[in-house]
């Protein structure tokens, strides 16, 4: 490819970056539009910008709460698919037991079952359990995947076993190993699996739709429909809500966007 | 001894997974199957119907509507995405300045989450002061009703959901072209071949492959879609574009009909399950093997 084509090759990508990274844009600019300009239609420059939408958006919904349970969801959800998938990748890749492979190919088939088959029986369950409309109900189905124990047992399975030999030659059990030689050398497929939970977790929306009720466990998404169903017309309003829901995953992939983009690429060269 | 050791090391290792996909996968999954049987509004006592729910699915053009509809989006979104995602890809893979920037950038709507995204078109596509028809306007182009409009409902879920997944699309594409052996390229091009052929003859039959994994993701999440329908349109105007799961959710939240919404799902499945393996068996005739 010639200097020329590079160049112009260049102008069409940071031009369509433009064209992609406008609705965004647009969703900061309507937030900031003072309510009763968006009538006369649209406008790229706001002349007095004002906060009130976000002011509106903490006094009609609970959102220091929301963003907390998104959060913590998120959070737990992520360390616990974690742990029970190391440990599950652990047993499929270094303990020999009678039955494996049957277990393995059952862990396997859960990944067949979509959401939609689970989710009303899911949503009885917990309402017999009278645990519909909790926090335990937004994290516990997600404890474990199916997709994290394949992920971390391909992981454990390229570590040498000759670290665990040596450490086993020093007197260490499996717990030791495990935690101690298996843990720290999995840690890229552990952010891979992580990022890729985190962001299941935090984008989650039919499953809290179905189980929680009360504002108060509500996480961002399920927030968001709610204040639209609220504020159909109040698109300031709506557009801040996206605005501050967009932040925290967006500073998370600020960080980690290497781990996300390379995570993503790895699912597709399986 | 030891082989007994490393089994009771094996259920130590393996309850703390096992335990919530026995009770939170494997188990509604039988009820599932059980509560397809039923005739339930959730409240009352259930009874007993056998397949009726599944004959009375069969028979229901409402049925034969919301597979219509899923599948309208999906043929409105695959090509979308596989044709931006790959160009896309071919444009970022090539030596121009910033491109692990313009990568980020263009990856950014796929972490943005379905709500949210959902939220924006609408906004942008609504059709008395949203922005799309603003510029329409102005340039003396007809202004569609956009979500409002039953002929156009589907499509906005589509032009939404397709900027959406547009950048995971590139990512997968990008990851299958740096796969492809650089000498390929180097003798095409000492065989004086045009770069339009080498992308014909060369690029596209080894980036096969990763085409299969983006249809086959494709086909699986969009016979799932449900999150942008339900916050952009509801299924409407008039049930025009009411999808599977939205469907589901109606019948179990909003009529009372949980066993037939649990049919409904088992169907569902059936009809992933199906088209999956036939693209998995149809993989041999087209996708090539490095």
């Amino acid at each position: 490819m010639s200097r020329a084509q590079r160049y112009l090759l260049f102008v069409v990508v940071a031009l369509g970056a433009v064209a992609m990274m406008f609705p965004f844009l647009w969703t900061v600019v309507t937030s900031i539009t003072p309510d009763g300009s968006l009538a006369d239609g649209p406008s790229l420059i706001v002349t007095n910008p004002t906060l009130d939408a976000y002011r509106y958006l903490f006094d009609a919904l609970p959102m220091a709460r929301i963003i907390l349970n998104s959060v913590l969801v998120a959070v737990a959800c992520t360390a616990l698919q974690l742990l029970t998938g190391a440990m599950a990748g652990y047993a499929f890749a270094r303990l020999q037991f009678r039955g494996k492979s049957v277990v393995f190919a059952g862990y396997l088939a859960t990944l067949m079952v979509p959401l939609q088959v689970l989710v009303v029986p899911l949503f009885i369950q917990f309402r017999d359990w009278n645990l519909h409309d909790t926090m335990f109900a937004l994290i516990a189905p997600a404890a474990a995947s199916a997709f994290g124990v394949f992920l971390l047992r391909q992981a454990i399975e390229a570590v040498p076993r000759e670290f665990d030999e040596a450490a086993t030659i020093d007197g260490a059990g499996h717990l030791r190993i495990f935690a101690l030689v298996v843990v720290p050398l999995i840690r890229p497929a552990l952010a891979t699996a992580g990022i890729l939970a985190f962001m299941a977790s935090w984008n989650s929306f039919l499953w809290p739709l179905v189980v929680i009720r009360s504002p108060e466990f509500q996480t961002l998404p399920l927030g968001l429909a709610t204040l639209q169903g609220q504020f159909t017309t109040q698109w300031d309003v709506v557009m801040a809500g996206s605005v501050v829901s967009i932040i925290p995953i967006a500073l998370v992939y600020l960080f980690a966007q290497r781990h996300v983009i390379a995570g993503v690429s790895h699912t597709g060269l399986k | 001894m030891r082989k007994r050791n490393q089994a009771a090391w094996a259920v130590v290792f393996l309850a703390p997974s096992a335990i919530p996909l026995v009770l939170f996968t494997l188990l509604p999954m039988v009820s599932s199957i059980r509560i397809s049987l039923l005739s339930w509004n959730l409240i009352s006592d259930p009874r007993f119907v056998g397949l009726a729910n599944y004959a009375k699915l069969l028979a229901s053009p409402t049925t034969l509507g919301v597979f219509g509809n899923t599948l309208g989006y999906v043929v409105g979104y695959l090509p979308l995405v596989y044709v931006g995602g790959l160009l896309l890809a071919l444009a970022l893979n090539a030596r121009i300045p910033g491109r692990g920037f313009f990568r980020a950038l263009y990856f950014l709507p796929v972490i943005t989450s379905w709500v949210v995204v959902a939220l924006v078109w609408k906004w942008l596509l609504n059709p008395s002061n949203g922005l799309v028809n603003a510029v329409l306007g102005a340039l003396g182009l007809p202004q569609p009703g956009w979500w409002t409009d039953p002929n156009w409902a589907l499509a906005s879920v589509i032009i939404a959901s397709a900027w959406k997944d547009l950048g995971f699309v590139m990512v997968i594409l990008l990851a299958g072209l740096q796969a492809i052996p650089s000498d390929l390229y180097e003798a095409a091009r000492i065989d004086g071949a045009s770069g339009w052929r080498t992308f014909w003859n060369i690029t596209l039959p080894l980036l096969t492959p990763s085409t299969f994994f983006v249809v086959v993701i494709s086909l699986i999440n969009g016979f799932q879609v449900f999150d942008q329908v339900y916050v952009m349109t509801g299924g409407g105007p008039q049930g025009s574009s009411q999808v599977v799961v939205g469907q589901i959710y109606d019948l179990t939240f909003r009529y009372g009909r949980a066993g037939e919404a649990a049919a409904l799902s088992w169907l569902l499945f059936a009809v992933i399950l199906v088209v999956t393996v036939i693209q998995m068996w149809g993989q041999r005739k087209w996708v090539q093997h490095v």
